[in-house]
């Protein structure tokens, strides 16, 4: 997958946790918490999803990591770069 | 999916080996066996009882319908029913807007949100609006991570020095909600303030029985195998790891097992002591549960209401001059939470019922003889009705059934130490959380350390631990369990 379906597929998880909310105007570099209303519990149904749909298993160390679009997609990058787009 | 049909009864497990099993169905139990079904293991929910729900629970007495925990929960039962249940669960979710409360330091009606506390915190008790604000800000950010020996006191006391009547519209329903006092830490405090006062108090409309009941089908939807009074006599374990459980003298093989009955009972009466290291059980030996419960069930006679307008949905009421955390417990009772349900609460039921809920200590309990408990439990019956007259006129005659129930009560229905209302102290998270880590496949998820207990507490840290689970699984997809490994006796 490139990064900007690694992108598509961080997007389609939010869309489907948050329904209520506009992911068009997403600012990349700024925290999702600081944009759209996400609790501990929005972090944890992204990390389930990842599991679900693409068997990635991310430990609980690294969760911050999935701050942010940017520092969700840098983190990803690697893991899913040779993974078949869905 | 799994090709098990599921069905819930009473009697013996269809299979002698799952991927999980979850040992109780409160909700917490409940929670994570339907999103582990819903990911395609197969699991077994065992409990012990004789219906699901745990503490979650409700009782039929001549017409009525009594609800024993659905005072009101935080908002955020929406979104969690929504996400690990069903829409049709989320949607039957609605506000209580008439929170009262009647002491000697006031008496006032609120909805419970950070907009009407601002309100009454600046114009009745005169709070600058700045500190109310800080306040508020402050319990928001809290988290997990902050200092544990900051106390809810000291944090009273920095926003509002001296505010004893402040501190007691703000803590009080937090005490009852969690058996949490001044000395716990501020960050317990703020966490659920932050998620429960916020947002206004829900109850479910239909009951704590359709709501079981609604959970129940999409248990069988996710093809959960469901049995009842399946009491878990121990859980298996083997070179450090959980190999299932024994239930009717007959062992059940399970890569998990997710225990949702009382923490200290899961370390201390369902796995034999030689699997745990000491330094792990004098942590466990260090966790304090929180107190019991005390609770006065009153029935309206048909076709007679209660005036709303009066009494409100929730009311916290007190003849103590002051608030204090401990006397709450105490069995000479000043303080008291009555819950009114209208026809509204189960609409096509017409019926009308009061419960009022006081925290209290097991020990108060434990040991009456016979007799003295039947004339303490009386007593208890005959003061919460002398201070329900103060609010509703000729309750005497309009009641047809009361009934109260006891620490004693709780402890038998779900087996919790010391009829445990609210799980543990704070320090009872840290031992549920490094349950896996000491031996693997076992978790537990049920109330624990005051911050994942009520309602919302039990369902979320369900699902919490159904994420570490499924990752489990998943990890160790190519282990066989024991039943392939080693004969079964
Ligand atoms: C009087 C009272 C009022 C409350 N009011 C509210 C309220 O208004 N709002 C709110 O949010 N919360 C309230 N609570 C708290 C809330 O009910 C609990 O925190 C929550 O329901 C606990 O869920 P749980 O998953 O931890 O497990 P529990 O409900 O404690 O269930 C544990 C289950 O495990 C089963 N079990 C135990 N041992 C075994 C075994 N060996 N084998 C098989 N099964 C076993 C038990 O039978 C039980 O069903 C109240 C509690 C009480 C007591």
């Amino acid at each position: 997958m490139t990064v900007a379906e690694i992108r598509q597929a961080v997007i389609d998880i939010l869309s489907d946790i948050a329904p209520d909310q506009d992911l068009s105007a997403l600012n990349d570099e700024m925290s999702f918490r600081e944009q759209l209303e996400m609790d501990s519990m929005d972090f944890l149904d992204i990390v389930m999803e990842l599991r679900k749909r693409y068997r990635i298993q991310i430990p609980e160390e690294d969760y911050p990591q999935l701050a942010s679009m940017a520092s969700t997609v840098a983190y990803l990058e690697p893991i899913m770069k040779d993974m078949p787009k869905k | 999916m799994n090709a098990h049909s599921s069905r819930q009864r009473a009697g013996d497990p269809q299979f002698s080996s799952y991927d999980v099993v979850v040992i109780g169905a409160g909700l917490a139990g409940l929670t994570a066996a339907n999103i582990l079904g819903r990911a395609g293991h197969r699991v077994l929910l065992l409990e012990q009882h004789d219906k699901l729900g745990g503490l979650a629970t409700w009782f039929k007495r001549k017409g009525h319908i009594f609800d024993v925990s659905l005072h009101g929960f935080p908002v955020g039962m929406i979104k969690s029913c929504r996400r690990y249940w069903s829409p049709e669960i989320a949607d039957a979710i609605v506000q209580l807007k008439r929170i009262h409360f009647d002491n000697p330091m006031f008496s006032l009606e609120t909805t419970f949100d950070r907009r009407d506390f601002t309100r009454l915190l600046v114009e009745r008790f005169g709070v600058a609006p700045p500190a109310v604000d800080a306040f508020f800000d402050a319990a928001r950010q809290m988290n997990f991570f902050d200092d544990q020996s900051v106390t809810t006191a000291d944090l009273f006391e920095r926003y509002f020095p001296g505010r004893e009547d402040v501190v007691r519209l703000l803590m009080e329903p937090i005490t009852y909600a969690n058996g949490s006092t001044l000395e716990d830490p501020a960050l317990t405090y703020g966490i659920v303030f932050s998620n429960f006062m916020s947002k206004g108090v829900y109850t479910f409309e239909g009951g704590t029985d359709r709501l079981i009941g609604m959970m129940a089908d999409e248990l069988r939807r996710n093809g959960v195998d469901v049995c009842l009074r399946c009491n878990v006599d121990q859980v298996l374990c083997e070179g450090g790891r959980v190999r299932g459980v024994l239930v009717h003298g007959r062992p059940i093989a399970a890569r998990a097992v997710v225990s949702n009955a009382n923490l200290l009972g899961t370390i201390f009466d369902l796995v034999d002591a030689r699997h745990w290291p000491a330094d792990f059980l004098e942590q466990a030996r260090q966790v304090r549960l929180n107190n019991s419960s005390t609770q006065v069930y009153f029935g309206i006679r048909a076709g007679d209401t209660i005036d709303e307008e009066q009494c409100g949905d929730l009311l916290f009421t007190s003849t103590a001059p002051r608030f204090c955390a401990q006397s709450l417990l105490s069995r000479d009772v000043t303080s008291r939470t009555f819950s009114f349900y209208y026809p509204r609460t189960r609409p096509g039921h017409n019926r009308c019922t009061i419960v009022a809920s006081m925290n209290s200590q097991f020990a108060d309990w434990a040991d009456l003889p016979p007799e003295e408990y039947r004339r303490a439990k009386q007593a208890l019956i005959d003061d919460t009705l002398q201070c329900l007259e103060k609010y509703v006129p000729d309750v005497r005659q309009r009641i047809d059934w009361m009934e109260c129930g006891t620490p004693r009560t709780f402890a038998r229905y779900t087996k919790h130490w010391q009829g445990a209302s609210f799980g543990t102290k704070f320090e009872g998270l840290a031992v549920s959380r490094a349950m896996p880590n000491v031996i693997g496949g076992l978790y537990h998820a049920g109330s624990v350390g005051i911050i994942m207990s009520g309602w919302l507490g039990a369902v979320n840290y369900g699902v919490i631990v159904a994420n570490e689970v499924d990752a489990f699984l998943l990890n160790n997809s190519s282990q066989s369990s024991f039943s392939e490994e080693t004969a079964l006796p």
